[in-house]
């Protein structure tokens, strides 16, 4: 089993998995970081989505091998120490959210796309979020909450 | 669904990883991106004994021109294609493609060389390849060949590469003046392999068509071009009826297939109607492109 190092949520973490491990399994398996999620297991859902070097990937869809090296944010890495980002605030204020279960991966996603696109309007956030699924919402509360997270974002 | 258990080899060099094929043959699979060879390990519908994987292969990835070719090696990552002013530029049909490609996470990992090697033929690039008659470049044991876009493409899921080759690079003859391009889809929902999808490239000289491809995704087991719809629009000025006549043909030369998603009779439909929409498209913006 190859030793690999790479960093997560600005700490620098080792670990020894199978080859076979999924960077998702290797998170919540090795890490304890269980707070991204894995729905579909083959790259449908966007549950599992982290950002790994400044762009969304799904976790689900590389080796952890292949991490290795790489700098890794999970939504536990999201916003300041036990408190939440601009984004994660935006979406508790606009109730984007039901059971949850796509939040992190739905999340992971936005952030990603926010920071690369502030001035994204409400059709390119959809588009952005087209690969990540929610079964509760209908989405109109999630890209409700994209949407006031660009706005505050912009207003700073 | 958690992945067999599998060898894993990162190669640093192309002499490295053509030794590892060379000596896993078959039993290997060749890691790019990975987006549609690790969901095949999870379902195991796959199960290599061996992964090759190709991502820290020196030289493999990067957009560059020479005498009038774009030259795309095969890791080059689908955003970096996306982003890329030498391919908007020159290989437009390129371009109006890779945005349609699965969703914006799995462009961040999913490769050039990946989708093209991989040859689903619902998917976008093989179309994109077959239409502008793309130049696959492997490398093998005895050396280096390159193989036209319509030698490449031999089945589902299946290219004419040796498995003892790999794919090192792509290369797109850039679009001659008068040349207008369109990439249409059809799709249950957005970002899902298109039911049919369909490239377009169309050159017009004084108002007059010299040159027509038209190149079907997800309507047979490879991307299919559509030659005798080719055939009839070459030589014609662009009209709206033209366009229908080309539709009518190139729908009744394909044999699509029916599953859940649709018909093969409904395909047949939505194939004419992006011929229309491809061919409307094509020409508006060569006229453009011409002003």
């Amino acid at each position: 089993m190859p030793d690999i190092s790479l960093t997560v949520n600005g700490a620098t973490r080792t670990g020894s998995p199978e080859a076979r491990k999924t960077l998702a399994d290797f998170l919540r398996d090795d890490l304890s970081l269980t707070g991204t999620h894995l729905g579909c297991e083959h790259g449908v859902c966007g549950a599992c989505t982290v950002i790994l070097d400044g762009r969304a990937v799904r976790s689900c869809l590389m080796l952890a091998v292949q991490a290795a090296g790489s700098d890794v944010t999970t939504i536990e890495g999201l916003g300041p120490d036990g408190e939440m980002g601009d984004l994660q605030q935006a979406m508790w204020d606009s109730h984007s959210f039901q059971c949850g279960f796509c939040t992190p991966g739905m999340v992971m996603q936005a952030a990603a796309f926010l920071s690369a696109h502030p001035d994204a309007d409400e059709q390119q956030i959809r588009e952005a979020l087209s690969g990540n699924i929610c079964r509760c919402t209908g989405y109109q509360s999630i890209v409700d909450g994209v949407l006031l997270a660009a706005e505050r974002i912009r207003e700073r | 669904m958690k992945l067999s258990p599998v060898d894993y080899e990162a190669p640093g060099t192309v002499a490295e990883a053509l030794d590892l094929l060379a000596e896993h043959q078959d039993d290997a699979s060749v890691l790019a991106g990975g987006q549609s060879l690790i969901p095949l390990l999870a379902l195991r519908l796959a199960q290599p004994a061996v992964l090759i994987d190709i991502n820290g292969v020196a030289g493999l990835s990067g957009v560059s021109v020479t005498d009038g070719w774009v030259t795309i090696g095969a890791t080059t990552r689908e955003y970096v294609a996306e982003e890329s002013a030498t391919i908007a530029e020159s290989v437009p049909l390129l371009a109006a493609a890779l945005p349609l490609i699965g969703h914006e996470a799995i462009r961040s990992r999913g490769t050039v060389g990946g989708s093209l090697a991989h040859a689903d033929p619902a998917a976008e690039l093989p179309a994109v390849a077959r239409a502008l008659n793309a130049e696959f470049v492997v490398r093998g044991p005895s050396g280096e060949r390159v193989v036209p876009a319509a030698e490449w493409f031999e089945g589902y899921l299946t290219t004419s590469r040796g498995p003892d080759e790999l794919l090192t690079e792509v290369r797109f003859l850039a679009a001659r003046p008068g040349t207008g391009t369109s990439f249409q889809e059809v799709a249950r929902r957005h970002g899902d392999f298109a039911m049919v999808g369909l490239a377009t490239s169309v050159t017009l000289n004084v108002g007059t068509i010299t040159d027509a491809r038209l190149a079907f995704a997800g309507v047979s087991d490879v991307p299919a071009r559509a030659t005798a719809a080719e055939e009839l629009l070459e030589g014609e000025r662009p009209t709206a009826e033209l366009f229908d006549e080309a539709a009518r043909v190139a729908a009744a030369d394909i044999d699509p297939p029916s599953d859940l998603h649709g018909s093969a009779e409904y395909r047949k439909k939505v194939a004419a109607a992006l011929v229309r929409r491809g061919l409307r498209e094509a020409v508006g913006n060569a006229m453009r492109g011409s002003d």
